[in-house]
């Protein structure tokens, strides 16, 4: 459980209010400049001992990300890319973080910015987060008021300016290159990588590219140090993160705690139990909807964090913790899930684009119970064939839910989808005959 | 130079190579669909999955740049399998209409299919359809087979320079499309088809006219423009089914303009496919001894200077040697003349009439001057290639006149020619520009030539230019844009009537007999001069003619044609010439014959190797012929008019051609009524 004292985020639930000085009261914009003056070296190497890992879902480390920034700024500027597109089903920590804290982001903004050289930062925010954009709108005119951001940013000589960009609705501009496409004015697809954002990103010049929460936690690092950070949660897996707990659980919330907390904790205590009791919970999607689920068996002992779900073969994700208890169709759920991934498919790529339709309508047979027993493996093929083959992430985050859902519930999918298409019975069917496609009257 | 494996073939690549093109050095196929030589990489079809040492997924060897000591593997059951896998995806939604597809036989995706595909269709699913979509009269539709590899759309957007194809919707919803649906306002816009990889782009013209595999294939040249595009003629028997290009990377790359592609319908409407005498103002059918006895009693009946000849835009270079040697031998006068107006051309130097930077010139230009010139119509394809030198080196165009939209950005002067005087002597801030620029480019049009003080105009950009270096060893920047097919061949064989003014004797009626060796495009009054038309179509020639000779048409005949930079090519006879009608050079070696009793030449190559000898004694032949050269005081500033002709029907095949008209009509917008046929 985490201390109060530990906490970051301290107005996550908004007690204290999001303005400057409410914020400056909890220890935001205290000492910028001495941070700074300490140097960008300083600033990378603080954020590599912390073992802050990108808390936009892949978790990358993000005191590594910043060191692939040019030393030397060239002929072309740097850019600084706040990814605010929070658009993953079971995952709404950025939006608390944009409305209730946007000074803890702004000075994280400004900070990063003097660490990868940018002068200009975007902050990228969801179309749908029009109001809490908004919000952060005001906080950055405050601050621009204050003189902590603009010309000599908060004294530290360094001059910044932010702007905001609302998208238009598409999941897929929460990738990063696809988000850069999309400031630029383009459509939404997902670039080639080679050559990465940090070399040649927006408008062509190098762009570092973090989620909310990442640079949000910045400054604080900076400010307790970053053994302080790696002292929370375990080895590469420190610190806080905010959890977003929904669906039949009790009390829905978003809770910021230790790295590393088990997860029937984070449920019992902070979401205040499954609806229907512990011995109700059929399974848990631990990372927003792209993560393969885990049954309840293992949610006794499972604990929260990057490496540890990696084990189990599910990921922290984004930290949306989605609980289905016993009430629910867990082929429906995961039905649901795919059609969302048909729907976001931004149809670049081949594999994402036919294949993520396809997993859509055999999931949609399976819960009616109309499809055949081999589709089971077949529908494991198939999302074998879209992970890994695809231009961006995408291919995985569509398949994986998925794969979660036969790996732990084929028997549940069996047990419904009887029908076995090789007909044993009738030996007068020639060899030729397309197997597959003798159907239940055959 | 990088070194690295693939399939355990050690090679070395250059840098800046894609894996795929490493692999293709190593001779190890990949298959591909989106990827395209000339089309930036997409990477969004997949196929061309490898697996790469140390990397836990298969890479797409297209957008992979290749590196030092990369260990690459094409041929494991990992790439097989992700090969497989795209491939059903790809399957999954195309409709398999392989027997009623044009595409079928020439497709990409049933070959592909074929060697990395799987046998079986899982895809139990409907099928998605797409809505076909209007792409203009010449690319029809059939999306539901499309699979997305975007090649189309970056055709539009890099090389023809029109962003009026795109995508629309995401995921599987997404559709190619023109915007709005309105035909694609591009004269490359036929390329597209060729880019396709599947059926979902095709030729409208062609739609279910041939198989592939049916049709007779023969490497040409293309006479529509003076570029002499390479092409493959497809014939199926007689009749010309298509026309597709050829690689030539120092011509037309890969690209042929939509004139050259679709006019071949051309070649089977208004066909003359007999002899015709003209008796009461209606035209007889006859027969070749007939009309032969009219022409002999005719032109001994006529003083030999009152008899002249004009050599048309689209005939090859041994029929317009042997006019020639049928009117200085046979005839004993130099009244021929192979241009339509009387427009100034420099013949005493070859270089005043070629485009002396070459068209890979081009690309390495950085500057780019259009004096009296729409390349865009006159000369697709080097309109593209500007355009490709403008989008990779940025490229500064300056054109005299605002010739309307080129497809790149440009900067428009006033359009006098006292702008002219001014630029070249050096009073203009463009001057400074010329000077400035390591390889500029001057091309001059036709209509600049076509005004008044052309001559003097001339010689006055051309002694500027030389007296700045800008003419040199390496990098000539006078350029001739030529828009005929035939001009720059006639001018090396010297078809030019120099000296006396053969238009204004044309135009006061002077003459009595007119041979019009497919020329349709003389502006004059006939009055009661017996003309004389040998072509191949029924046109404006043919209209005003006494007697007409059934000649063949480019397809028809295998003929040399000279393009504007010079280049001697070749083309090849595909098909041969309807009913009666007989190669050009045959029906004047006959005349001959029947004149003087004595043939011209015996047969085709002796015709060939002498007009070689002719244009080689040309080359030789270096003495300059001095020229009044006219000076500043004849000088009158106009405003030069870019004139060019109409691109959908610039000459007798195009205006033949139903498609060219339907092109035209599309573009003018002309609403169908149903009354028209």
């Amino acid at each position: 459980m985490l201390k109060d004292q530990d906490r970051i985020f301290q107005n996550l639930y908004n007690d204290l209010g999001p303005d400057v000085a409410s914020s400056q009261k909890r220890g935001d914009w205290i000492n910028t400049k001495d941070l700074t003056s300490k140097g960008r070296d300083w600033i990378i190497n603080e954020i590599k001992d912390s073992q802050l890992r990108g808390r936009g879902g892949a978790g990358f480390p993000t005191g590594l990300k910043w060191s692939f920034a040019p030393k030397e700024v060239g002929s072309r500027p740097h850019y600084l890319v706040i990814n605010g597109d929070e658009s993953e089903p079971g995952t709404c920590k950025d939006r608390d973080i944009l409305r209730f804290e946007p000074h803890k982001l702004i000075e994280g903004c400004l900070i990063a910015s003097y660490a990868v050289q940018a002068h200009v930062c975007y902050i990228y925010i969801r179309g749908e987060y029009f109001v809490d954009g908004q919000k952060l709108q005001a906080a950055i005119d405050e601050a621009y008021e204050k003189n902590l951001i603009g010309k000599n940013a908060a004294g530290t000589g360094w001059d910044l300016d932010i702007y905001i960009h609302y998208g238009a609705g598409a999941y897929i501009c929460g990738e990063e290159t696809a988000l850069l496409e999309s400031i630029e004015g383009k459509k939404g697809q997902p670039r080639l990588k080679p050559p990465f954002p940090a070399l040649i990103g927006l408008y062509g010049c190098p762009t570092i590219i973090n989620n909310v929460e990442t640079i949000a936690v910045v400054p604080t690092i900076l400010r307790r140090g970053g053994k302080w950070f790696a002292s929370l949660g375990r080895e590469k897996n420190t610190g806080t993160k905010i959890f977003c707990i929904s669906g039949n659980v009790n009390n829905p919330c978003n809770v910021e705690e230790e790295m590393n907390i088990p997860l029937k904790e984070l449920i019992e205590v902070h979401a205040g139990g499954v609806i229907g009791g512990w011995d109700n919970l059929q399974a848990v999607i631990p990372g927003g909807s792209s993560m393969p689920l885990i049954p309840k068996e293992k949610c006794e002992t499972l604990t929260m964090d990057f490496d540890s779900l990696m084990a189990e073969k599910s990921g922290l994700g984004t930290a949306g913790v989605v609980v289905i208890n016993k009430d629910q169709d867990i082929i429906k759920c995961m039905a649901r899930i795919a059609r969302f991934y048909k729907h976001e498919s931004c149809g670049q790529c081949t594999p994402c684009r036919e294949g993520s339709g396809w997993m859509w309508r055999m999931l949609e047979r399976m819960a009616k119970g109309e499809a055949s027993r081999d589709e089971i493996d077949m529908l494991g093929d198939v999302t074998n064939q879209i992970a890994g083959h695809t231009i961006c992430a995408f291919g995985e985050g569509s398949s994986w839910p998925v794969q979660g859902l036969l790996r732990h519930f084929s028997k549940e999918i069996k047990s419904r989808n009887k029908f076995d298409p090789i007909i044993k019975e009738q030996k007068d069917i020639p060899y030729l005959v397309d197997q597959h496609l003798l159907d239940k009257n055959a | 130079m990088l070194k690295l494996k693939v399939n355990d073939i050690d090679i070395e690549v250059e840098e800046g190579l894609t894996v795929l093109q490493a692999c293709e050095k190593a001779g190890v196929e990949i298959p591909r669909f989106c990827y395209h030589e000339k089309l930036s990489i997409a990477g969004n079809c997949r196929m061309c999955l490898v697996e790469m040492e140390k990397s836990p997924k298969p890479v797409a060897s297209c957008a992979m740049p290749a590196a030092e000591g990369m260990n690459i593997k094409t041929n494991t059951a990992f790439v097989e399998k992700a090969r497989k896998g795209v491939m059903e995806f790809l399957l999954a939604n195309h409709p398999l209409d392989c027997p009623v597809c044009d595409q079928g036989g020439e497709c990409d995706l049933q070959d592909q299919s074929m060697f990395y595909g799987v046998d079986k269709s899982r895809f139990k699913e409907n099928k998605r359809y797409v809505p076909e979509k209007n792409m203009g009269p010449l690319i029809k539709t059939h999306m539901t087979r499309c699979i997305h590899c975007t090649r189309c759309v970056r055709f539009a957007t890099e090389i023809a320079g029109v962003s009026e194809i795109g995508a629309i919707g995401r995921g599987e919803d997404m559709q190619i499309t023109t915007y709005l649906e309105q035909s694609v306002q591009s004269e490359l816009s036929g390329n597209v088809i060729d880019l396709c990889p599947v059926g979902a782009l095709t030729s409208k013209p062609y739609v279910f006219e041939a198989r592939p595999w049916e049709l007779k294939k023969t490497e040409s040249i293309d006479v529509m423009d003076a570029v002499g595009s390479n092409i493959r003629i497809d014939t199926y028997g007689w009749e010309v089914k298509r026309v597709l290009p050829l690689i030539n990377e120092d011509i037309n790359e890969e690209w042929i303009s939509d004139k050259t592609r679709y006019a071949c319908d051309g070649l089977s409407n208004q066909r003359l496919d007999t002899p015709f005498i003209k008796y009461n103002r209606k035209f007889e059918k006859a027969n070749w001894e007939e009309v032969f006895k009219i022409i002999k009693s005719k032109i001994k009946e006529t003083p030999k200077d009152k008899i002249a000849g004009f050599v048309g835009d689209l005939t090859n270079m041994e029929t317009s040697y042997i006019f020639k040697e049928f009117f200085d031998r046979t005839l004993d006068t130099r009244n021929y003349e192979c241009r339509s107006s009387n427009y100034y051309v420099g013949i005493n130097e070859r270089e005043n009439y070629l485009f002396n930077s070459s068209i890979n010139g081009i690309e390495e230009s950085d500057l780019i001057f259009l004096i009296g010139s729409n390349p865009r119509f006159e000369s697709t394809i080097v309109n593209a290639r500007i355009r490709k030198s403008f989008v990779n080196n940025s490229t500064k165009i300056i054109s005299l006149n605002d010739i309307g939209d080129l497809t790149y950005p440009y900067q428009s002067l006033n359009g006098q020619t006292k702008t002219i005087v001014d630029i070249f002597e050096g009073n203009n801030q463009v001057s400074k520009k010329i000077l400035d620029s390591k390889k500029p480019l001057i091309i001059l049009g036709e209509s600049f030539f076509k005004s008044q003080s052309s001559e003097f105009l001339f010689n006055l950009i051309k002694n500027f230019l030389k007296k700045n270096n800008k003419i040199n060893d390496e990098w000539n920047s006078l350029n001739k844009l030529t828009s005929d097919a035939s001009t720059v061949g006639s001018l090396d064989l010297k078809i030019i009537n120099e000296g006396k003014n053969i238009f204004n004797e044309l135009k006061s009626n002077n003459f009595e007999i007119i041979y019009l060796l497919g020329q349709d495009n003389l502006n004059f009054t006939k009055k009661d001069e017996f003309i004389i038309y040998q072509g191949s179509h029924g046109d404006k020639g043919a209209d005003i003619a006494d007697i007409i000779l059934p000649g063949a048409a480019y397809t028809e005949q295998s003929g040399y044609f000279t393009n504007l930079e010079g280049k001697l090519q070749k083309a090849y006879k595909a098909s041969y010439p309807p009913g009666k009608a007989k190669e050009d050079w045959q029906i004047i070696n006959e005349l001959a014959e029947i004149m003087n009793n004595r043939k011209l030449f015996n047969d085709k190559d002796e015709l060939k190797s002498s007009m070689i000898n002719f244009i080689n004694l040309q080359k030789e032949n270096k003495t300059p012929i001095n020229v009044n050269q006219s000076t500043k005081e004849d000088f009158k500033n106009e405003e030069l008019v870019v004139d060019y002709k109409d691109y959908y029907f610039s000459n007798v095949i195009a205006r033949s051609s139903k498609t060219m008209l339907d092109c035209h009509n599309s573009k003018i917008k002309i609403k169908k009524t149903g009354t028209d046929g």
